[in-house]
């Protein structure tokens, strides 16, 4: 494949090749540094839009995540894990149907109608049932909902071919106003709103968030193993590799397809049983804010590893936490906390590219021949998921020696 | 290269957090914090208008930002408990919130923390909860937007004549079907009647606090439907933008809308939540109760009238609002006077409202007495919730 170029050729001033093989230490090092030099130009963004200097900047987003003072800090901690917890849920769901390549963006909505179901089994049984009978009810109700919000686009998907992220979105606000209309049905005076309600209350021990945590890390667990070990995640990643692959070996693509949204419309739910019932104990239309979103960074940055997402939510997580705090200590706008976001996830997201490829600059004196292993030019790092599983196996986009 | 560079950006780091540290000794200690939780930014009208009241409180106590934590942007879940415990880590002697949905979960934290204040608009649960620590407010916004659709019927009686063939009937854009909502709207039209006493109004939901398109097409609707005069109660620019656009007068909500709307701004009322900020903090501090019910008044400088339009208002429309306004403060003047509207072609001579929230949405406390309608007397988040006569509900599903 090596094209030759000779030194009369005018060499470009860059050029960049694909990096086979990086020692991991090497890739987490420039992971690391990416993050630092995303920290010192918020900060720099800190010193020049809200005048905070660049050590109250860190004190302040530090502060945000582990808090100013023993008691402050015990809350913010156990906070930090239940938020990642949560994010981390969510992008346990939508991450099997990502490995197939189904872009399921509707995991918002499966959240949402879950925490439905478990607020109107809790509504409708008025008290009747104890708490542990409920809480089963709930659980099943709420893995049906999310199942359901979930498996109906994945059958137009496999019957039609209908757009799934399309689909799936939809399906979003579908759910959205679905809540709205319960909440006006179940509060006669007008208000829309539920308010806590006191049933249906998963117990807790030690803490009030930790059956929660360990709910969610047993999930992880159960999900690596799922995906990288059993039969049913080689089928996904063949799915997701190519289709025609999976029918030529015998897979049934339908059923895989709609057997894995299934699965993520279950966890989905799980997330929404756990919201009603060891958190909020109610349901409004805005109960999932935005995190059925936010798990599809945290999916895809982990390269839909469920082990290295424990990582990645804990990033988003940290820095909405200590961005939030900048915004409550120096009184600006929920703007400034997104933009420091934006900013780190850029900076992680652009140095996987350095990851991924070599540049080389133009050296002064050229008497070699240069090999041009004809890289892609270089897209998004983003650009093909689960590019370090595949061999590798060069595009011909250049072409132009041939 | 990548050693180099990361040595120098731990190095960077580390003065940094040096920094920080020296700076953080030399804050002083204060003793007296609060904390403020909001729904939304200021980016929703209604969470400016709390800000807004919050600096001002701020600055008449002369306290420090260190002093008032503001925290925007808390859902109306689990998140405002957590949020509250926060404040409370924080050194907050009292937490206020600003959004009715935050109610169980303030009163949650209540019951955690006695020896913390915390005080919260426009919830209804106070008074029955019995919690030495747990405070309900509002203010008597139905007598400000009774002031409004004063200034709205003088404008009306105007066109009319000007134009013999106009209609009497105006519009209204509501949020939802709630109390809250019911009373502004039936205290504006009592006032619009006032002046024009054939007037009938249309009242259309629109199912959200804040929804723009949702609002501006009510607001058209209205309109289309022959409505001469629109006022609304939600949180957006819907409704005034969509009578700029027409030339239809309006009268605004939460704040003067007059600079987007030069030509139809008649005149907004709005709740100013500074003076009782203000109180909570004072009370706090001197170690006094806060009151369990506190509504604000045109007295206390809880309600308040923006300045009048420039174009749209009749000319002297302030002096005659500053009569009705004298009245209403002396108390010879009741916005629900049951003597100026009826309830199904009769007179009110008795209602059972909804006073205590206890979940079964049935009346339970007589407010008709000495020929009036007490509104916020009993708690104080309103409780009018009547369809009177004159006034008809488009849609009501919401």
């Amino acid at each position: 494949m090596a094209n030759v170029r000779h030194g009369t050729v005018k060499e470009p001033f860059i050029h960049i090749t694909k990096n086979a093989a990086m020692p991991f230490w090497k890739g987490l090092l420039i992971r690391a540094s990416a993050v630092i030099a995303a920290f010192i130009l918020c900060s720099l963004l800190a010193y020049f839009l809200i005048g905070a200097n660049p050590g109250e900047f860190l004190k302040t987003f530090f502060e945000g995540n582990f808090g100013s003072n023993a008691a402050s800090a015990k809350l913010r901690i156990w906070k930090l894990a239940k938020d990642t917890a949560i994010l981390l849920c969510i992008a346990l769901a939508i991450t099997p149907a990502f490995r197939m390549r189904f872009w399921n963006i509707g995991a918002e909505g499966q959240v949402l109608i879950s925490a439905l179901a478990s607020v109107a089994v809790v509504y409708y049984n008025a008290g009747r049932l104890e708490d542990g009978p409920l809480l089963v009810l709930m659980f099943i109700a709420s893995i049906a909902a999310g199942m359901i919000w979930a498996v109906i686009p994945a059958i137009f998907k496999a019957l039609w071919n209908a757009n799934e992220t399309l689909f799936t979105l939809m399906m979003n606000y579908v759910a959205t106003f679905f809540v709205a209309y319960c909440l006006v049905k179940w509060t006669p005076n007008g208000s829309s709103v539920l308010g806590e309600l006191k049933t249906g209350h998963l117990p807790s021990f030690g803490h009030d968030y930790l059956v929660l945590i360990l709910v969610v890390l047993v999930t992880t667990a159960f999900m690596f193993v799922y995906l990288y070990y059993s039969k049913h995640g080689y089928e996904i990643s063949v799915v997701g590799e190519s289709q025609r692959t999976a029918c030529y070996i015998g897979i049934n693509v339908k059923k895989v397809i709609i057997r894995t949204m299934a699965l993520s419309g279950a966890l989905c739910g799980l997330t929404g049983f756990l919201l009603v019932a060891a958190l909020d104990h109610s349901v409004t239309t805005t109960s999932v804010g935005g995190r059925g979103f936010t798990a599809i960074i945290v999916s895809w940055l982990a390269k839909f590893n469920p082990l290295i997402m424990i990582g990645t939510a804990l990033l988003l997580v940290f820095l909405n936490h200590g961005a939030g705090q900048l915004a409550t200590v120096f009184r600006v706008s929920f703007a400034f906390p997104d933009v420091v976001t934006g900013i780190v996830i850029f900076f992680v997201i652009g140095c996987e590219f350095f990851i991924r490829y070599k540049v080389h600059f133009r050296r002064k004196t050229r008497t070699a021949q240069v090999a041009d292993n004809g890289s892609g030019g270089g897209g998004g790092a983003l650009d093909s998921p689960g590019d370090n599983e595949k061999p590798d196996i060069v595009p011909d986009k250049g072409g132009k020696l041939k | 290269m990548f050693k180099k560079l990361v040595s120098l950006c731990l190095a960077v780091l580390m003065v940094a957090g040096l920094c920080a540290g020296f700076a953080g000794c030399a804050k002083a200690n204060a003793d007296f914090k609060i904390g403020v939780i909001l729904l939304h930014d200021e980016s929703s009208t209604y969470d400016k208008n709390f800000i807004t009241a919050v600096e001002d409180a701020q600055k008449a106590l002369g306290l420090s930002n260190s002093q008032v934590i503001i925290k925007k942007g808390i859902p109306e879940g689990n998140e405002c408990y957590e949020t509250a415990k926060d404040l409370v880590a924080e050194g907050c002697k009292v937490i206020f919130a600003d959004s009715f949905g935050h109610e169980d979960f303030m009163i949650k934290a209540a019951k955690e923390f006695p020896e913390v204040q915390f005080c919260h608009a426009t919830g209804t649960k106070a008074h029955t909860e019995k919690l030495s620590n747990y405070h309900n407010a509002f203010a008597s916004i139905y007598e400000g937007r009774y002031l409004a659709g004063i200034a709205a019927g003088l404008k009306l009686k105007a066109m009319m004549e000007a134009d013999s063939t106009i209609v009497p009937k105006i519009g209204y854009v509501g949020a939802f079907t709630y109390a809250e909502v019911i009373s502004g709207y039936t205290s504006f039209y009592l006032g619009v009647k006032e002046i024009v006493p054939t007037v009938t109004m249309e009242v259309q939901f629109t199912g959200s606090w804040y929804d723009e398109a949702e609002e501006k097409n009510a607001a058209n609707a209205l309109i289309n439907m022959g409505c001469v005069l629109i006022s609304q109660h939600a949180d957006s620019m819907g409704a005034p933008s969509a009578c700029e656009d027409k030339g239809i007068p309006n009268v605004s909500y939460n704040g003067s809308t007059v600079s987007s709307c030069p030509n139809t701004f008649i005149v907004s009322s709005r709740i100013d939540w500074a003076p009782y900020v203000k109180y909570i903090c004072e009370q706090t501090m001197a170690g006094k109760a806060i009151d369990t019910d506190w509504t604000g008044t045109i007295s206390t400088g809880s309600v308040k009238l923006t300045d009048l339009g420039s174009k749209a208002p009749v000319e002297g429309t302030q002096a005659i609002i500053d009569q009705y306004k004298a009245e209403l403060v002396a108390g010879t003047r009741h916005v629900f006077d049951t003597n100026n509207f009826t309830v199904n072609g009769e007179k009110l001579t008795s209602y059972l409202a909804d006073v205590d929230d206890d979940g079964t949405y049935t009346g339970d406390t007589e407010v008709v007495k000495d020929g009036y309608f007490h509104e916020s007397e009993y708690r104080s988040a309103p409780y009018f919730d009547m369809e009177i006569d004159g006034i008809h509900r488009i849609n009501s599903k919401f």
